[in-house]
């Protein structure tokens, strides 16, 4: 379809502002634009069907089932929604008087206690903008640690090969060097490679648990006491805390740090990329250190800045608007609701996991928490089909696929997290689709390879964009 | 309560019996019981959707929403066109994921691409990426993208809104660049003082246009200066300002960030904003985060994909440019949608407006001896003194719903930086006015 540029006329546009009431200003000549600005000039009409075009051209959650491992595609409730379009929240302006914003603290200070009774941490801080702005944040906080305590040798940082990728690049960002070591074949931590590597280097461990291969690490006492020996801090990544809301804490498995995605675990919309929310949060002996303002207060709210504070990760309080979205989700399933989400996005995962489980290769076949990794090595030996190629045939077929080629420690993985919001039928209807995928790999893998054909495009030709940037539309 | 699980008693013991297990709990069997929380979450219930629509909204009661707002300070408040919110309420947009699996985004990575021309034409430079978080994150990122061996001082204005100077402060301390802050004089850069420390060391220099007090900054000069000593130029602008102002191409800047705020979105107490970041074609492969190219499908057909991905974390993990692995897409898909209704002539009437109106505030408040400090071109923001009265005003102002402007702290104690935008009135300043003539 054309680009919105394209449809442009010259002369349309809207009727939006009112002439102005005052004297006009111009600019000085020496300091005015004199290039071009080319915008389209479209009708409100134009400018809708563009969009509404776009958006048939887009599959979102409530196009269909989502089960992207390790991005907890559940449903978004529109009453967060709607709440968080009140004027009473969007027309808040960030550096209005504390009298005048005593909701916008009581947002965030009941978000931060709802966020730490389920974490098991002391304090969070709102200011993160997003999972891996959170990581960041928090390894600034061991950094800070550290420095302060004068233990300027504590450099480096381990992360498992089977983490999420921000890891170790969030590792980088705040100036750390990055030991990464092999797990066990199902993602656990290789206890004894993990005591080789600690010591008086040691900033900190990076984990997350559940683990990237969708199992609990049941050593994991052990293994942030090994990491708290040495002198470390446990770092908690909370891409996967969908498993195990109001069921086990990560500060009851020893972490010291975490950061939460509200744009997965508490289902605020992605918004096609973001915006999300990721607040950083730490025990007590770390709490002086976070980022941003924090509030205090019980019934009347007061900013305060951390005393050693890391500084600001941004301008302002965070992704405010989410944090509104994700509050409004925490106190609406409450006390059971919250490890009752837990407990079916649990069962789904090992339902689907538990039918799929006599003809696709599972990475691990014990239960799973939330996810489970399928492993297609077998199926491309023998019929040339990748985890690719049955991705592709999903799509046809209204399913988004799951996450392709995560964890890398798994040959040819899909990572399959079907969320609690999924009904049983949705499931079954999945696993028919999946279980027809893989007749037809042996069957007719040629019509695999060409999959999808239903969708807007074909297989798209990503080396030459990758090699002949074409990034704008030239006028 | 409340939950969002269709799953029924009835259908979850089918479940259960098709995984070979009777409760859930066994599924839970993993973890050593004594980490098992006990007693539940100390946790209120949860509610129906009747009740929490009551608790949510008596939260947002409990603001004070202005009707007169004289405040920006890095937070402009803008009508936003009613098709804004119309599109980026469509469910599809709101509710995806990042477009990795292309051949079902397209609408996603179109808008994406759209965007990114867009921000190419309001600066004037070659290339842009799909977003960062904020408009501070930009700068910080921006400042990132110019660290080289031999290259890691960072000078920053001390005229740049202290919000963002702090970010580049904690983004600096994280890869180990120098942060050098330039001091301000008559409220603009020192340019003798920064010319002093231009050495080898400096990889850039990161100047905001205009700047925190509304000053329109001598950006080319400056530009000119940090060149000659092989430095970069980074510019942090207004998106408003660029329908009328200089663009960073026009300063031969190399990198401009931005917050894109203005551009549709909300005030929203701070949240979620806008990072927009275009730079020179030669350091494209330097930008961070997600970056939306054209190419065809296997039939042929025009397609967008996000590329250039050998820069980012998920291929270079430790080594990659930034960890960053999201972009704000629904608020950069506000500002195209925003910049596409008002159009060109649109977005200069809200800049042209938004300036006239600020130096008719300017004008008014001199003749009630509000003095300006600094007697220099602005955009939409100025500095006067408070007369000694900024906290006896403001209350009073509070208490008529009219937000006034930003009482300054530290060296700027004593002084109130002031805002227009298309949306203040006549009226409205003249109400503002009498008021304050009575204080």
């Amino acid at each position: 379809m054309s680009l919105i540029f394209e449809k442009s006329i010259q002369g349309r546009g809207l009727t939006i502002f009112e002439a102005c009431d005052v004297p006009i200003i111009e600019l000085p000549v020496a300091q005015s634009r004199k290039i071009d600005l080319h915008l389209p000039e479209l009708s409100e009409n134009d400018i809708s069907r563009h969009y509404t075009e776009l958006e048939k051209k887009t599959h979102g959650v409530n196009d269909g089932f989502y089960p992207l491992g390790s991005c907890t595609m559940k449903y978004n409730p529109r009453i967060n929604e709607e709440i968080a379009g009140l004027s009473g929240f969007t027309n808040i302006h960030p550096l209005q008087p504390e009298a005048t914003v005593q909701g916008c603290l009581e947002v965030l200070k009941t978000a931060e206690n709802c966020l730490c009774e389920i974490t098991g941490m002391d304090a969070v801080s709102m200011q993160p903008a997003a999972g891996a702005h959170g990581e960041f944040a928090g390894l600034m906080l061991i950094k800070a640690y550290h420095e302060n305590r004068g233990d300027l040798k504590r450099t480096k940082i381990i992360v498992p090969d089977s983490a999420h990728g921000t890891n170790p690049a969030s590792a980088t960002m705040a100036g750390f060097e990055v030991i990464s070591i092999t797990s066990l074949a199902d993602g656990c931590v290789d206890l004894e490679k993990l005591k080789a590597v600690v010591g008086e280097d040691t900033a900190g461990l990076m984990l997350t648990n559940p683990n990237t291969v969708g199992l609990f690490d049941k050593n994991i006492l052990e293994i942030t006491k090994i990491v708290h020996q040495a002198g470390g801090l446990n770092y908690y990544d909370g891409a996967n805390l969908n498993a195990i809301m109001g069921i086990v804490r990560p500060g009851d498995m020893g972490f010291d740090v975490i950061h939460v995605n509200l744009h997965k675990t508490f289902s605020t919309p992605h918004g096609g990329g973001g915006p999300g929310s990721g607040p950083v949060g730490c025990k007590s002996r770390l709490a002086a250190y976070l980022p941003g303002l924090m509030v205090t207060g019980e019934e009347s709210f007061a900013f305060f800045k951390p005393e050693k504070t890391i500084g600001n990760m941004k301008n302002f309080y965070g992704n405010f608007l989410v944090v509104v979205k994700a509050l409004t989700y925490m106190l609406t399933l409450g006390k059971s609701g919250i490890p009752e989400a837990s407990r079916h996005a649990v069962l789904n995962a090992n339902y689907m996991m538990a039918k799929l489980a006599d003809c696709y290769d599972m990475a691990y076949e014990d239960h799973c928490m939330h996810e489970f990794v399928m492993s297609l090595s077998q199926l491309k030996k023998e019929t040339g089909i990748s985890a690719m190629d049955i991705a592709k045939g999903l799509l046809d077929n209204d399913i988004h696929p799951p996450t392709m080629y995560f964890p890398l420690i798994v040959e040819e993985a899909l990572m399959v997290e079907p969320t609690e919001t999924e009904s049983k039928e949705v499931l079954d209807h999945a696993i028919s689709i999946l279980k027809r995928l893989l007749t037809q790999s042996h069957e007719n893998a040629e019509a695999l390879h060409q999959a999808p054909i239903k969708t807007a495009v074909r297989r798209l030709d990503e080396l030459n964009a990758a090699r002949n940037p074409k990034l704008r539309y030239l006028f | 309560m409340g939950n969002y699980i269709p799953v029924t008693e009835n259908e979850k013991k089918e479940m259960l019996r098709a995984i070979g297990i009777d409760s859930i709990d066994t599924l839970f069997g993993q973890i050593p019981e004594e980490m098992i929380i006990k007693d539940g979450l100390n946790l209120p219930e949860g509610m129906s959707e009747t009740q929490i629509h009551k608790k949510m909204t008596a939260m947002a009661e409990k603001n004070q929403v202005f009707k007169s707002l004289f405040r920006g300070a890095g937070a402009y408040q803008h009508y936003i066109p009613s098709i804004v919110k119309s599109i980026t309420g469509k469910e599809a947009f709101l509710t995806a994921y990042t477009p990795y699996q292309a051949e079902v985004s397209q609408g996603i990575l179109q808008t994406i691409f759209e965007y990114q021309t867009m921000m190419c034409e309001l600066t004037g430079l070659d290339d842009s990426n799909a977003s960062v978080y904020d408009g501070a994150t930009a700068a910080a990122e921006a400042i990132a993208m110019c660290k080289m061996r031999k290259k890691n001082k960072a000078l920053v204005s001390a005229t740049v809104n202290p919000g963002v100077i702090d970010t580049i402060k904690t983004y600096c301390h994280g890869n180990g660049m120098e942060v050098v802050v330039i001091p301000e004089k008559n409220g603009e850069t020192d340019i003798e003082w920064m010319e002093k420390q231009l050495d080898d060391g400096v990889a850039c220099l990161y100047l905001q246009q205009p700047n925190y007090f509304g000053i329109i900054e001598a950006a080319e000069e400056i530009g000119q200066r940090v060149h000659a000593a092989n430095g970069k130029l980074i510019m942090g602008v207004n998106p408003i300002a660029m329908a009328v102002l200089k663009t960073p191409a026009e300063c031969q800047a190399d990198i401009a960030v931005g917050e894109g705020q203005p551009l549709g979105m909300p005030l929203g107490f701070g949240g979620p904003f806008l990072g927009f970041m275009t730079c020179k074609a030669d350091m494209t492969r330097k930008l961070p985060g997600r970056i939306v190219g054209e190419t065809t499908d296997l039939e042929g057909k025009q397609a967008f994909v996000l590329t250039l991905q050998a820069r980012e974390q998920h291929i270079r993990r430790e080594k990659a440019s930034s960890n960053i692995c999201s972009n704000q897409a629904l608020c950069a898909m506000t500002a195209a949608v925003y910049l596409s209704a008002v159009g060109p002539k649109g977005l200069k009437e809200v800049a042209k407006q938004s300036m006239s109106k600020a130096v008719y505030l300017k004008t008014r408040l001199a003749e009630i001896g509000y003095d300006t400090v600094y007697d220099k071109p602005f955009f939409n923001e100025f500095v006067t003194e408070d007369k000694g009265k900024a906290e006896e005003i403001m209350g009073v102002l509070t208490e008529n719903g009219i937000l006034g402007g930003l009482p300054l702290t530290g060296e700027h104690t004593g002084q109130i930086l002031w805002c227009c935008t298309e949306v203040n009135s006549k009226d409205e300043i003249d109400a503002l006015i009498q008021i304050l003539k009575e204080v």
